[in-house]
């Protein structure tokens, strides 16, 4: 790691504030906190009720982002794509 | 949806991936099938980070694909398939793009620590330095427990998350495509957009902070 990249990581204070762990949230959901970090965000997260549903929220976004990406190809392009695989075997 | 026989997702271990591409240079249409099934509409939001309209970017993508079958036998492996599909996408929607409108900064362009930095929250949210609790919540957010099933499945939050995510600087828009969209893993994204891991982490944290403001305010709104 560079050093700019290590002065641009967040640190944690001993007892963080709800404003410091919003913006640690990726960085916890990525496993990319320090053992120590991550142990301080958790106990945060034990006396937080704010701070446990942000992160409900968080991963309810990422997963409905997901469901963005199981659209079906409209059938007439999947068809003439297997039109096109098909005629590259025939002239292969 | 994703109808019956048609979720399957390749890729994954080499072995997999060395069948696929062997299945595709043979012509096995079964798994030309399945590579299209798996990727085209995680391509298509990609190519849209990049082109002015859905039109464009479906066009795109076929060209892509077409791409594909005429490059599968000169295809080396020294990336993945995928990633190997979803550089010609971008090379081919970045040429398309800059055709039809300005430069945009792309997230291999972006240095997140030299732009002013977005809280990820409103600060006006949080106690100020004159309260209780300085920095600690005064307007949390609320649970999601309680909140039925099915507006959480919504069709209607699946379009404002779409459209959030269109929304956002083309930066942010490429990682959490792959990231979340499409659901790479970390150092594939990296490798795909030639950025590091700590800038990637960024750009994830940014783009997804506003996304989450979008799930919030619509579980604000009465149902």
């Amino acid at each position: 790691m560079s050093l700019r990249d290590r002065l641009r990581r967040r640190r944690l204070s001993d007892r963080p504030a709800c404003v410091d762990v919003v913006e640690i949230v990726t960085d916890y959901l990525e496993g990319a906190l320090s053992p120590a970090d991550r142990a301080r965000f958790d106990t945060h997260l034990d006396g937080c009720q704010g701070c446990r549903a942000y992160l409900e929220q968080m991963r309810r976004t990422i997963d409905i982002s997901g469901r963005l990406s199981e659209e079906e190809i409209p059938d007439e392009i999947r068809e003439s794509l297997l039109v096109a695989f098909r005629s590259r075997r025939a002239s292969g | 949806m994703i109808g019956a026989g048609r979720s399957s997702r390749p890729g994954g271990p080499a072995a997999d991936e060395a069948t696929l591409v062997a299945g595709l240079r043979a012509g096995d249409e079964a798994a030309f099938a399945a590579l299209i099934d798996a990727h085209h509409s995680a391509l298509v939001r990609m190519a849209m980070v990049y082109v002015p309209s859905r039109a464009v970017a479906e066009d795109v993508v076929q060209e892509t694909w077409l791409a594909v079958l005429e490059g599968i036998d000169r295809f080396e492996g020294r990336s993945s398939l995928k990633t190997w599909i979803f550089r010609i996408l971008m090379n081919r929607a970045m040429t398309r793009g800059k055709r039809e409108r300005r430069s945009v900064p792309f997230s291999s362009l972006v240095d997140p620590a030299r732009e002013p930095s977005e809280p990820a929250v409103d600060r006006a949210r949080f106690q100020g330095p004159g309260e209780a609790n300085p920095g600690h919540w005064s307007d949390p957010p609320r649970s999601l427990e309680g909140v039925p099933e099915e507006r959480l499945l919504s069709g209607e939050l699946l379009g404002e998350v779409s459209r959030a995510i269109e929304a956002l600087p083309p930066a942010q828009r490429e990682v959490i495509t792959l990231r979340d969209v499409a659901g790479w893993g970390s150092a594939e994204v990296c490798n795909a957009l030639g950025i590091t891991e700590t800038n990637q982490r960024v750009l994830l944290h940014r783009a997804r902070s506003k996304v989450r403001r979008t799930l919030e305010r619509y579980l604000d709104e009465p149902a």
